[in-house]
């Protein structure tokens, strides 16, 4: 027999997290040389229509817990649910999208099962016959090599957009197997109260483009422009601390090492220096656009294009040949 | 009420890295400092503690060798009462599941915590999954991505906290003892004080050991770990600097780099 891999499929109001897909991805190539199955762990109230989408993008076995106890993400009955699913089936890796749930998940499970969980992979590869885990350390100065080499199942969690999302295939088939929640509703201490979602936009961890814009915007009337070009481009917008600290645009925007790590294809960072907090959080980008009026900022050591100029000339300029060429 | 914050050392983020071939990290002279996201743990500590009349204890600990005791001290200058550092030989080489072991095997000794305090992530390793485990292990409620203590409720035995998640920020009430995860922008983490710096230096940093809080040997350190950290390396090098768009006008460089970006098939 051969050796599963588990992937939770994590969701939010029926909406999957892109990771979650990565992950199955990932998972696919590894239960090549493991040879057993992708089982995906799709947990949620009224999501069955998922377990279907899940098989499409890869999994051969679908564990669906389908319960109002689930409907919220909490710690307590996903953990036990994991835990449960893992001690019964032996996997051999459990696979989570590092989003914040995926980062709880992960570890609380691997307490349950005293095995070990390597955060935040970038990189997940066989060598030797082990397997091997990259993940960015020190702010992304440095890079480690984590494995797990005992104990099983294996839990990783694999950063959003580090891994490409697979091609869904409508016709591919498998097996939705339905489970129980392993706890009752009174058995969960934590109670959701609300849910205060952040009105609109494009969220910056699975954004394939984001414009960010750092103290050289010079106030809030300033992200306008930033916006207006993330917009053609259906972009989110990302933000310094300079930019956060002086309460131009809310936190949940600032991008870096005390803000959020994003790994876009197209980074742009118009009036940012480029310090190495804010590298932190955005240097694996695919590609780094900067813009910035000081041709010695460190921004373009880093970037593989550069405009040095004023960003309130260059930005505007760029949002108009973008109308053109993209049509809208 | 007790309230723990844990914490832990970390070279500054500004410092200079080097790996040898070894894989050992050294930062050249740049200082050791209190992990930066714990500050916002500390901070928070001493919030509730103003907020209580100054009733609640705050006891600040570190597993870690001597270094920690920088960012014990750190603490200690910004209003904690108490610290205690957790070492022994056989801790050396701890993942996540270990250190969450011993730190829970300090607070269960300690046995009257109710609330217990951590940072995001520590800057160097940025796991940012001891808390969870902590709260694991102890069946306290997990609370992390905590933007906003909304209530605190020792006699209720409740709290309750806003979090920050991808979508928004979610609400969630849950009972005591429970471990919080703070993270930057649920305070402005206060300097030190001359008088808080001047207590630092006085102060006692107590050493538990394994035996003192009843660690077994092969569950602390790296017996006690489930991931190996294998090798250390530097990225690989970007090859050289930004390609400068240089154009007679804003409007030709804009252009030349659309089409750039075209060619890249990013937009
Ligand atoms: C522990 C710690 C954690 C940190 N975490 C983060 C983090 O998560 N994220 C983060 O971003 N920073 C972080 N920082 C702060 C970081 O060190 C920098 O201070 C910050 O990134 C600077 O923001 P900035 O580039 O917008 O501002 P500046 O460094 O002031 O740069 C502004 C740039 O704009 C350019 N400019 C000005 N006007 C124009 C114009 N009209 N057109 C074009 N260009 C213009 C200037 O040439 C300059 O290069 C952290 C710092 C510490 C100590
Ligand atoms: N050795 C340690 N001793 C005490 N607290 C720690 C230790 N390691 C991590 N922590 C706490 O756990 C948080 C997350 O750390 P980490 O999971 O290592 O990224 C830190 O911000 C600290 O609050």
């Amino acid at each position: 027999m051969g050796k599963d891999v588990f992937v939770w499929v994590e969701q939010f109001r029926g909406e999957v997290a892109p990771a979650s897909w990565e992950a199955i991805g990932v998972a696919r190539r590894l239960s090549q040389k493991l040879g057993g199955q992708v089982c995906a762990c799709l947990f949620g109230h009224g999501v069955e229509g998922l377990a279907q989408e899940a098989i499409a993008y890869g999994a051969d076995k679908v564990f669906l817990a389908d319960d109002p106890t689930l409907a919220d993400f909490r710690l307590e009955p996903y953990a036990a649910l994991l835990t449960r699913l893992a001690q019964e089936q032996k996997p051999e890796v459990i696979l989570l999208g590092a989003t914040f749930r995926g980062r709880d998940l992960g570890p609380a499970v691997a307490v349950d099962l005293e095995t070990g969980c390597v955060a935040d992979c970038t990189a997940l590869e066989f060598e030797d016959g082990k397997l091997v885990a990259t993940r960015p350390i020190y702010a992304g100065k440095l890079l480690s090599t984590c494995t797990v080499p005992e104990r099983r199942p294996a839990i990783f969690t694999t950063r959003t957009r580090a891994f490409p999302k697979p091609d869904p295939d409508p016709s591919r088939t498998g097996e939705v197997v339905r489970v129980e929640p392993v706890l009752k509703e009174e058995e969960i201490p934590c109670k959701v109260t609300d849910f205060r979602t952040t009105e609109g936009g494009v969220s910056l961890a699975d954004a394939a483009i984001i414009v960010s814009g750092g103290r050289g915007v010079g106030g809030p009337e300033g992200f306008g422009p930033i916006r207006e070009l993330a917009s053609v481009l259906n972009a989110a917008v990302g933000a310094s601390r300079a930019a956060v600290d002086a309460g131009w645009i809310p936190y949940e925007h600032q991008v870096g090492q005390t803000g959020k790590t994003v790994s876009p294809d197209l980074y742009i960072a118009c009036g940012i220096s480029g310090a190495i907090q804010h590298q932190a959080g955005m240097r694996t980008s695919k590609v780094i656009v900067a813009i910035n009026k000081d041709p010695e900022a460190p921004i373009f050591q880093l970037a593989h294009y550069g405009i040095v100029g004023d960003l309130f000339k260059v930005v505007p300029a760029l949002t108009a040949v973008l109308k053109e060429r993209l049509g809208s | 009420m007790h309230i723990v914050v844990c914490t832990k050392q970390t070279p500054d983020s500004a410092a200079k890295l080097t790996v040898d071939e070894a894989g050992n990290v050294s930062w050249g002279d740049s200082p050791i400092i209190i992990n930066p996201w714990d500050e916002y743990a500390v901070e928070e500590a001493l919030l509730i503690k103003e907020r209580f009349g100054g009733a609640p204890k705050v006891t600040v600990i570190s597993m870690g060798p001597e270094a920690a005791l920088e960012a014990l001290k750190h603490a200690i200058a910004m209003g904690c009462d108490e610290a205690i550092r957790i070492w022994d030989d056989s801790f050396h080489g701890s993942d996540t599941l270990a250190t969450s072991y011993v730190l829970a095997k300090a607070i269960e000794k300690m046995g009257d915590v109710d609330l217990v305090l951590f940072g995001k992530s520590a800057i160097d390793s940025q796991t940012g999954q001891v808390a969870i485990e902590l709260a694991r292990r102890l069946g306290f409620a997990p609370l992390t991505y905590v933007i906003k203590i909304a209530e605190l409720d020792p006699e209720g035995r409740s709290i309750t906290v806003e979090r920050l998640l991808e979508q928004g920020r979610q609400v969630v009430k849950a009972p005591l003892p429970a471990v919080v995860g703070t993270v930057k922008g649920i305070n402005e983490p206060r300097y030190p004080s001359f008088m808080g710096i001047r207590k630092a230096t006085r102060a006692e940093y107590p050493v538990w050991k394994a035996a003192d809080i009843g660690a077994e040997p092969d569950r602390a350190g790296a017996a006690g770990s489930g991931v190996r950290w294998e090798r250390i390396f530097p990225p690989p090098a970007r090859e050289g600097a930004a390609e400068i768009i240089a154009a007679e006008t804003v409007d030709e460089a804009a252009r030349i780099l659309v089409e750039k970006l075209l060619a890249e098939k990013v937009i």
